[in-house]
């Protein structure tokens, strides 16, 4: 690494050098963080394609190998869908509006994936360790909403309108449930930068995670991050028995599947967060021997990889919401607890020293 | 001219461009967007300025929040654009006198040395750990503490007002009360009548 720079700095000097060296070995970090996180959304495509057909007593996908291995048999799939997916036309309805509608499925997508940037993966590897992470994380989620409003209005169909507009009223109240939710966190952490969250949650075993003291506060983080990626049982905006498909229902080809992509790669990104702020990220559930000598990434991603079942197990279990019940959820069960546990915790951060220092309460203040 | 100058540069350039693509627009909902887009450079403008919580904020709220409700009204109502320029010519003198105000405060700033103003020291650059959110805050909390009190105290009671003023209970809705729904027994909605077996014919 040294010696790429020195030879940066030679070529063009110690200012541009250093520049377009930080440029490069950026880009390559993005690249490094990306494509795995596609290939796992391909594969949590057909994950949750196998995981719902096995609760549904079907076999699922179960033709596309490799190479004709027969122990391979479904693995193939997703790739077959995405060069499927690339070769299809693209149509563009006559009316819509040509250049945002172009723009919608990028603007959807942009920030799914720019928010990985302040995710830490180990206590070392980390794109960006910056100090206001948290925040950098709620910012770029609440972006994700342009897509589909704007993917709505340039389709000119009302079918497409009617999903953008729920789903803007959706997201945009559980944001705030969300933001309660982290702000529990923060207060246990006192620290906005994710390393930070995840360190605060160190110790002897899974009691010192947030997920014991913010036990609400998870349950509300996670069923406010399946409503707010779109997920069954809050999928009114894409609601196929009343609105078609929603906002996406004129894309086709490649746009659709870039607003396919999205929804994945949020997906994964919330069962990401999930478990950096109440699972204890890269710890081990007991810091013992064997345990605590597996490499942090492996229990970052198996603590993601619950997280997304979930996921996939609520969409198999669950019958879509009603509209007005979503709204009722949001904003009169979700936030009053949020606001009330806010108080809490506040009051028990206050309590003396000696108060604290009593078990249960001093694994975690 | 180094790397910082070109990002700020162009930053600045995408706002000066996106702000006055607002305003003249025929299209609201480009004009919309286009007020997202200047949101965004200038967030990213505050991030040069070091002044990081402050401009994840403004993606945060305005980006956020503000415009996508800006945006669901501007997309439900049906413009009318000659109706909105019929009155152009009768307010223009008004217009141009509160933008020829805006232009002498802008002035005064920029050129404060000739105004006999104080010109401020550009401001030091802050070592890594220092922490622009908790400085923030620990400012907010202590010494400016009753103010922050009173517009918190503003913005809940306007939150009320507006809330107090849509609220209204209609007769003929047919909404359906959850709670009700859960409270209720079978024996609200259920009759089992002993009924005896007709014969057949």
């Amino acid at each position: 690494m040294d010696f790429i720079q020195q030879q940066f700095i030679m070529l063009l000097g110690t200012q541009w050098g250093s520049m377009l060296f930080s440029l490069v070995t950026n880009v390559f970090f993005i690249i490094v963080i990306i494509v795995p996180l596609l290939l796992g959304v391909a594969y949590l495509t057909f994950a949750e394609r196998k995981i719902i057909a096995y609760m549904q007593i079907r076999v699922g996908p179960n033709r596309v190998t490799f190479f004709g291995i027969p122990w391979l048999r479904g693995w193939g799939q997703p790739i077959a869908d995405a060069v499927k997916a690339i070769m299809k036309e693209i149509v563009i309805p006559t009316g819509a509006n040509k250049f945002l509608f172009i723009l919608a499925p990028v603007l959807t997508i942009m920030p799914a994936l720019a928010a990985w940037a302040v995710v830490p993966f180990s206590p070392e590897l980390i794109l960006a360790d910056i100090n206001a992470g948290l925040l950098y994380i709620l910012a770029m989620t609440s972006m994700g909403i342009y897509g589909i409003i704007i993917a709505g209005w340039a389709s000119n169909s009302k079918y497409a309108f009617l999903g953008a507009m729920r789903s803007a009223a959706q997201v945009v109240s559980y944001e705030l449930a969300m933001g309660f939710a982290l702000v529990c966190v923060l207060m246990m952490s006192k620290s906005l930068n994710l390393g930070d969250i995840v360190s605060g949650q160190q110790g002897d075993s899974f009691l010192n995670w947030y997920l014991i003291p913010l036990f609400p506060m998870f349950l509300v983080y996670l069923i406010s991050g399946v409503a707010e990626t779109n997920r069954a049982p809050f999928d009114v905006a894409e609601g196929e028995s009343e609105i078609v498909a929603g906002f996406h229902v004129d894309y086709s080809g490649m746009a659709f599947t870039v607003f396919f992509l999205a929804e994945y790669a949020n997906m994964i990104l919330v069962a990401t967060l999930t478990s950096i702020m109440f699972l204890g990220g890269w710890l081990p559930p007991i810091d013992i021997a064997p345990l605590n000598l597996i490499p942090g990434i492996v229990w970052l991603l198996s603590k993601i990889a619950f997280i997304l079942f979930f996921f996939l197990w609520f969409r198999a279990t669950f019958p879509r919401y009603r509209y007005d019940q979503i709204m009722r959820l949001g904003w009169k069960i979700f936030i009053p607890i949020t606001l009330v546990w806010i108080v809490v915790l506040g009051l028990i951060m206050q309590l003396p020293e000696s108060v604290r220092d009593l078990p249960p309460l001093n694994i975690w203040f | 001219m180094n790397f910082q100058d070109i990002i700020f540069y162009t930053f600045s350039a995408i706002l000066i461009a996106s702000s006055l693509g607002v305003i003249t627009f025929r299209n609201p909902v480009y004009s919309a967007l286009l007020l997202v887009l200047a949101f965004v450079s200038c967030a990213g403008l505050w991030l040069l300025l070091e002044a990081e919580f402050l401009a994840i904020a403004l993606v945060l709220v305005y980006v956020g929040a503000v415009m996508v409700l800006f945006l669901f009204v501007v997309m439900m109502l049906d413009i009318n654009l000659d109706r909105l320029r019929e009155g152009f010519w009768k307010w223009f003198p008004f217009g141009a006198l509160i933008a020829l105000v805006m232009i002498g405060e802008m002035a005064m700033v920029l050129m404060g040395k000739h105004f006999g103003l104080e010109e401020m020291p550009i401001p030091k650059g802050q070592s890594a750990d220092y922490n622009n959110t908790r400085e923030l805050g620990r400012l907010i909390y202590t010494e400016y503490a009753y103010a922050f009190e009173l517009a918190a105290v503003l913005l809940l009671v306007a939150m009320v007002t507006a809330i107090a003023l849509t609220l209204r209970h209609r007769e003929d809705k047919k909404s359906v009360n959850p709670s009700d729904q859960v409270k209720v027994k079978k024996e609200d909605r259920l009759r089992i009548i002993s009924m005896p077996s007709a014969k057949k014919e």
